[in-house]
């Protein structure tokens, strides 16, 4: 990591646990905080984050692994969760996942290259009335078709790309 | 059986703060009472009666109490707390501020499941107004010494967080590994203080029993299980989405409803839940008989009921939190024996041995999960053994 980075990473950090408190009962928002900003949570953050709070990094690692929306280490800017549970599964969800992964060019469990898209299965996400469902990061979608995935990927694109530019300004 | 309509739709049969105004002309010994006498049970899936749970909580001797509001609804097939969460947040945050006023809590906490985070916003929002309309913070609608602020915390993608002690393991800042009850949380719950933790359905019936009475309320239902349930419906019917139905309403009947009588099964209760087949169909939704916390999955002739079973066997391998063996264990032999009976590669002594290990689990395992993760498994090989064995064998 660029030192530049690492100290931004930092000053996220400091600014993000005095929002919440230097409490242990803060973990689980500082967590999700860090991972919303920073698409991941990274070994740095870890130990940074225990040392304000004043834990054990390993203490802060076993809950951020313990919670499958957070991850220490899948980077991914959009992390894709595809509903795998029956009712989305009995309204075509195998469908989707395929043609995710040839939009993509990468399989279920793995990260593009350039850390642009993850794809993962999730369990039911609440929305079964109107499956086959999914999320991009928080967003979700529904009665997902196979045209509407190449919508959704574009719509991604097109965000990145300006995100990329305001950061470069 | 007919739907319990409202001529403005869901909930139009109250008007706005009703319930909370009526709490708070009366003292929080007669809410409970009120509560109690109506008879409402827990709608998250235990059934536990909510009177009790609060007297619970009320006569528990600490200065700091909490009440939590439990909006982590992951059970397969449930959406109806989505539905309350986004379009009736007001009847929510009313009945979970009544909650807190009649267990003495200050503060109480919607822990909203992380697949939910999109609806975080809107919610933060209604807070913001309920503060400046004086329904939050001091001395509410002008009542002296109640106080109560409500806060909102997320999950993060784990199913086992529903678990009511598991959840304020997450809350305060842990794996969300479930807890040994007793002692239960209403005595020992967040931070040691006593806590009440309520399904969204059941605050926000509280709600309505507060504004229109215990005698109204036991006019829908059954004498065990009073009241109406939200179901949420999906797979093969024509109408899927939630309904408001009476306790007591029967398979058969609701199947007509959502327009799904060609089913071969339904599952109640989500991947925790139980299979019935089309025989059972007459069996009615309520505590005393087909129990659930609203999540019904339809069946049509086609289903293949062993890739059903395989999908809830693939849930709960997943979601398994791993503390305790019996589950951990269990819930991949399961799968396993699933997946070769589907090769036509189980022989039927196995069969037997994993059944009796399903028996074992619901006895021996920590917490509700474990407890109810053989169910569909157990119900579906019993009620389609034609289906389900001998496979050829691929
Ligand atoms: C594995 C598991 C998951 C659960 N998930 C939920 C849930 O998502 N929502 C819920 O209200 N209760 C859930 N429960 C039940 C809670 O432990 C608790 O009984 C309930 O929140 C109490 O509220 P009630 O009495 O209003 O139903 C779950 C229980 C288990 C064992
Ligand atoms: S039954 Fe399963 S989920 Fe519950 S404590 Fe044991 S391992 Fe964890
Ligand atoms: S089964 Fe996919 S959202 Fe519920």
């Amino acid at each position: 990591m660029f030192s530049y980075e690492k100290e931004k990473l930092s000053e996220d950090i400091v600014s993000i646990v005095n929002k919440y408190g230097k409490n242990r009962t803060s973990l689980l928002p500082i967590l999700q905080s860090v991972q919303e900003k920073h698409h991941f949570i990274s070994e740095t953050a870890i130990q940074e984050i225990a040392d304000l709070l004043g834990i054990h990094p390993v203490e802060v690692y076993g809950v951020a692994t313990f919670y499958s929306f957070l991850n220490p280490d899948q980077k991914a800017v959009f992390k894709i969760r595809l509903c795998q549970t029956i009712s989305c599964e009995m309204q075509g969800k195998e469908k989707i996942k395929n043609v995710l992964e040839n939009e993509l060019g990468i399989k279920f469990g793995e990260t593009t290259k350039d850390n642009r898209f993850s794809l993962e299965f999730v369990n039911c996400l609440g929305m079964c009335d109107q499956g086959p469902a999914l999320l991009v990061n928080q967003k979700v979608y529904t009665k997902v078709t196979p045209e509407k995935v190449k919508e959704i990927i574009d719509e991604c694109k097109s965000q990145f790309s300006s995100h990329f530019l305001s950061k470069e300004e | 059986m007919p739907i319990v309509e409202y001529k403005n739709g869901m909930f139009s049969d109250i008007k706005p703060e009703e319930g909370l105004k009526k709490a708070l002309s009366l003292s929080r010994g007669e809410v409970i009472s009120i509560i109690t006498d109506s008879g409402l049970k827990g709608r998250g899936g235990a059934g536990f009666p909510c009177g009790t749970k609060w007297n619970l909580a009320a006569s528990a001797s600490d200065e700091e109490k909490y009440i939590i509001c439990n909006a982590d609804e992951g059970e397969p097939g449930t959406f109806k707390d989505r539905v309350l969460l986004k379009e009736y947040p007001n009847l929510l945050f009313e009945g979970l501020t009544i909650g807190g006023y009649a267990i003495g809590a200050k503060k109480g906490i919607l822990y909203l499941r992380g697949e939910y985070t999109y609806l975080l916003k809107g919610l933060l929002q209604v807070l913001e107004e309920r503060r400046k309309n004086n329904l939050l913070g001091e001395k509410i609608l002008g009542k002296d010494g109640f106080n109560f602020e409500i806060e909102i915390r997320m999950g993060s993608g784990a199913y086992i967080c529903g678990e009511e002690t598991a959840l304020i393991e997450s809350l305060e800042g842990q794996r969300g590994e479930p807890r040994n009850r007793p002692p239960f949380p209403v005595n020992t719950g967040f931070m040691g203080h006593p806590t009440s933790v309520n399904n969204c359905e059941t605050l926000v019936l509280s709600a309505r029993i507060l504004a229109k009475g215990a005698d109204y309320f036991k006019s829908f239902g059954t004498p065990k299980s009073t009241g109406t349930k939200l179901l949420s419906v999906s797979g093969d019917c024509k109408k899927p989405g939630v309904y408001e139905l009476p306790f007591g309403v029967t398979i058969k009947e609701l199947l007509k409803i959502v327009d799904g009588e060609d089913a071969k099964a339904v599952q109640i209760g989500g991947a925790s839940g139980f299979c019935i087949p089309k025989k059972d169909f007459s069996r009615k939704i309520a505590y005393e008989d087909v129990s659930t916390g609203g999540s019904v999955i339809v069946f049509g002739e086609k289903r293949d009921m062993l890739d059903v079973a395989i999908n809830f066997a693939e849930f709960f391998v997943e979601e398994s939190c791993g503390q305790c063996t019996p589950c951990r264990f269990g819930t991949v032999e399961i799968l396993k024996g699933l997946k070769n009976l589907k090769k036509g590669d189980l022989s039927l002594s196995m069969l037997k041995e994993l059944l009796s290990l399903g028996k074992t689990m619901q006895l021996a395992s920590k917490c509700g999960l474990g407890q109810s993760a053989p169910n569909a498994f157990i119900s579906i090989v019993e009620n389609f053994p034609d289906e389900v064995l001998g496979r050829e064998e691929v």
